[in-house]
């Protein structure tokens, strides 16, 4: 469960306010899509639910995690029950596809037993099997993304946050990588997805926060990328 | 760059033992000299040489005395004598006319002031000559030896530092995207920390052992040469043997504090995410 309530985020830096009075509620295995113009504070939001900016005011749960008074000591914990996946991929351009996920797996210290176990079927999963050796530059773009997703998820996490997944791929592709999230949504994992793609949020008829000026301007069940109209 | 900053920090700790290696081995020979350095303690014209020798063991009992010699008058004549060219007008002279005298040793030059003090206490003795400024020229000397190598050693510690800070920062600037990732995933500090304290500690002591052999080859060249041309040893050089395992432990300890510190300096920015 990702619970904000009456969140405000104030940058130092510029004293500017990324976000008013943001309050709302996600549930275990739901599938929500955040939607927004540049600049409304969507990503103030992912980054305070990974800790990496922590809240003005307010207070944010995350599982068993209450960020306002979180420890910095404890933010790898909380990240260990997060996975994320980003527009770009990251992924490390040295380490084949299982290499990838191995090193994920290693960072949290699974066991060799569970590494072999789980990594042959998060790439089932994302369909990537028969790529596992092949490194990032030798694979397409919405494969990298499957590979980025399975990143994510291989460390069994309770919630995948996806920054813009489909930013960088076709409509096809786009399309093809929102069903495998869905999928993935579908095995338990509750899922976050920022995205600015109109077509594909109208298209899963889920749930869509909609926000704008640091401020949640709609919020539907079944709804759709239809923040402007209102 | 991993090759280049060993070279460096290598250069580093060779100026920086060559400075400590020249200061030790002019307090060495200052020591020396100092050793020699001895005052001479008169006695009562009126005693007898039997009876100042009996305050011997007077002065041998105060604490800074290593060691006395007393001289008779005739000894101290024919010293006297003996260092005239023409001695013609002293031959006929009496030993009398001199007075009995202690040549004294002392242990620390630094005390010397307070030991002539506790001499002239003991009864007998009338009168004290001592080189008191060249014994502070050499205090002074050593002093301001001491105080350079010092802070040369700690200017050259604080580049050092600099070097392996900037070699673990090239480090993980190319490995940025893979510290984002281990932060993303929940690594824990200590856990993104580690190789990279690793690496600053092979690089610190690699540094440390390249930096001491070198050290150890042109320190026996150097004994070598002087012994070659110094053939009436006014310099002496600390033997290697004597030099070696401080030297090995120092090297070995700075280049692992250096490296440790370095590397954990470079990497807390990193860990800010």
């Amino acid at each position: 469960m990702i619970q904000f309530t009456n969140v405000k985020k104030t940058y130092d830096s510029n004293l500017t306010e990324a976000l008013h009075d943001i309050s709302f509620v996600i549930e275990d295995g739901e599938f929500v899509f955040l939607v927004g113009p540049s600049g409304s504070g969507k990503s103030t939001i992912l980054k305070l639910i990974t800790a990496e900016e922590r809240i003005t005011s307010g207070g944010i749960l995350v599982g068993d995690y209450d960020l306002a008074t979180l420890k910095p000591r404890k933010i790898p914990y909380l990240r260990r029950t997060l996975g994320v996946v980003f527009q770009d991929f990251r992924l490390i351009e040295n380490r084949t596809v299982r290499g990838n996920l191995e090193f994920v797996m290693r960072v949290v210290g699974s066991s060799n037993k569970t590494i072999r176990e789980r990594i042959p079927y998060v790439l089932d999963l994302v369909g990537l099997s028969e790529k596992a050796e092949c490194f990032p530059n030798e694979l397409s773009g919405g494969e990298q993304q499957r590979v980025a997703i399975a990143r994510a998820l291989v460390n069994n996490p309770k919630t995948i946050i996806a920054d813009e997944p489909t930013g960088n791929l076709d409509p096809e592709r786009s399309y093809e990588l929102m069903c495998l999230l869905e999928k993935i949504n579908q095995l338990g994992t509750t899922m976050l997805v920022v995205t600015h793609e109109r077509d594909l949020v109208n298209c899963f008829n889920k749930r869509v926060i909609s926000i704008d000026n640091g401020r949640v301007i709609s919020d539907m069940e079944n709804g759709l990328y239809d923040y402007e109209t209102i | 760059m991993t090759f280049a900053s060993i070279g460096i920090m290598a250069s580093c700790l060779i100026i920086m033992c060559s400075v400590a290696l020249i200061a030790m081995n002019l307090e060495y020979n200052l020591d020396a000299l100092m050793a020699e350095n001895e005052f001479l303690a008169y006695v009562d014209e009126n005693l007898t040489d039997e009876e100042g020798e009996e305050l011997t063991g007077q002065i041998e009992a105060i604490d800074n005395v290593a060691e006395v010699h007393y001289i008779t008058r005739e000894e101290a004549l024919d010293d006297y004598v003996g260092d005239l060219e023409d001695d013609s007008l002293y031959r006929d002279l009496p030993a009398s006319v001199l007075r009995g005298r202690f040549s004294i040793r002392v242990n620390d030059i630094e005390q010397l002031q307070d030991t002539i003090e506790q001499v002239r206490q003991v009864e007998g003795v009338v009168k004290i000559s001592a080189a008191l400024d060249v014994a502070d020229g050499f205090m002074t000397m050593r002093n301001v030896t001491v105080v350079i190598a010092l802070l040369m050693v700690v200017v050259l510690v604080i580049v050092s530092l600099f070097i392996i800070s900037n070699a673990i920062k090239l480090a993980t600037s190319s490995r940025e995207g893979e510290i984002a990732i281990m932060k993303m995933v929940g690594a824990t500090n200590s856990f993104v920390r580690w190789p990279f304290v690793i690496e600053g500690i092979l690089l610190g002591v690699g540094s440390a052992l390249l930096a001491f052999l070198v050290q150890w080859g042109v320190y026996q060249l150097l004994v070598q040469a002087v012994n070659v041309y110094s053939h009436v040893q006014l310099i002496n050089m600390i033997p290697f043997e004597q030099l070696r395992m401080p030297m090995l432990i120092t090297f070995g300890g700075i280049g692992l504090i250096v490296g440790v510190l370095g590397s954990l300096i470079t990497i807390r920015k990193f860990l800010r995410v």
